[in-house]
């Protein structure tokens, strides 16, 4: 939608299908790290979201949050990326009875959102990307929506359940 | 583009004729202050269409972020059962200030409902299934923060302000008549 208007300069091709999932660290309270291996096992659904704050009722994480047991029913873990520190995210996740992770991205700024092509160093902040990552780490789905839309869950879901089917049937 | 999953059948709550050219689809939280605006506009537009729009609302919660909005489902739904749905929605909504036990009891009194039923009701979660239904129903379709409209099963990603409904749902009149 209001993409095909903007020139991204980075960030326009999200890794695909199929591209093992680059690893990374990241915080997830000033003390505390995690690792997307620590999750190897088990599917992870990795939301990049441009800030912490959005001025609206049931934004894209606050979303997610209500709807996690969705998720879980298909034994996956949710992760929200953005920008933002980690003390920001604790006061965000907190407001919102948040309860899942949102890891910092925060220094070097966006590193990991570059790596999966989720960076907008135009704006200084991340696409709106989502990827679904199996258990062996790799990349099942991803998508990324135009900024200004929030893409709900249908997509995710219907990639875990594709997943969940391959897993059946092997 | 996100489409409705769950299509519109005579176990929803709807309003207008039953073969209209479009059906607008509304996932609503009673506690959500953006959909309290869009109640107003979403009865405007159906003056504005009259017999030409079907109207059906369904229930998507955001619990956790509001406290009384799962309650406030479950008491339409108890409305609903009595034949007293839209009379219950429309007060929930324009009570929005002061959703909670209280108001819900008194609503019901109002309309006529035994207030020990509604109150065991929502004691036991008696709508609870069914507001789940719908939620994830929902959630299936896309979507993505409330309100949610789908105009004819397609999900409405522009703004719920009066004229780009109406001019959203005058596009999908057009196409319907063409078919």
């Amino acid at each position: 939608m209001a993409q095909s208007n903007v020139t991204p300069i980075h960030g326009a091709e999200i890794l695909a299908p199929g591209t093992a999932a680059p690893d990374f660290t990241l915080h997830v309270t000033p003390d505390q790290t995690l690792s997307l291996s620590d999750l190897r096992g088990k599917p992870v659904v990795l939301a990049f979201y441009p800030a912490d704050w959005s001025p609206v009722c049931g934004d894209q994480m606050a979303l997610y949050n209500e709807i996690l047991s969705e998720f879980h029913k298909f034994g996956a873990e949710l992760l929200g990326v953005s920008v933002d520190g980690p003390w920001c995210h604790g006061a965000f996740s907190e407001t919102r009875h948040l309860h899942f992770p949102l890891l910092a991205d925060f220094e070097p700024k966006g590193a990991v959102s570059r790596q999966y092509g989720a960076y907008r160093s135009q704006d200084g902040f991340s696409e709106r990307a989502l990827f679904v990552i199996d258990k062996n780490g790799t990349i099942a789905w991803s998508y990324c929506s135009p900024i200004g839309v929030n893409p709900g869950a249908d997509g995710i879901l219907q990639a875990l359940e594709d997943l969940s089917k391959e897993k059946t049937s092997k | 583009m996100s489409t409705l999953k769950i299509p519109v059948t005579a176990e929803d709550h709807a309003q207008g004729a039953e073969h209209a050219e479009v059906t607008l689809v509304e996932y609503g939280d009673y506690e959500c202050p953006h959909c309290g605006r869009a109640y107003s506009i979403v009865k405007r537009v159906q003056k504005h269409f009259g017999k030409g729009l079907r109207f059906v609302f369904r229930n998507f919660p955001l619990s956790e972020m509001h406290p009384s909005a799962e309650g406030a489902a479950e008491a339409a739904e108890f409305a609903g059962v009595q034949g007293k749905f839209w009379e219950m929605h429309d007060l929930l909504f324009e009570n929005q200030e002061r959703l909670g036990d209280e108001l819900f009891v008194e609503l019901a009194e109002k309309l006529g409902l035994s207030t020990a039923a509604l109150t065991k009701a929502l004691e036991d979660g008696t709508f609870g299934a069914r507001v789940r239904a719908d939620f994830s129903g929902g959630v299936r379709s896309g979507v993505n923060g409330t309100p949610t409209f789908f105009i004819n099963g397609h999900r409405h990603d522009a703004s719920f302000d009066f004229e780009t409904l109406v001019s959203a749902i005058g596009g999908a009149t057009k196409t319907a008549k063409s078919a």
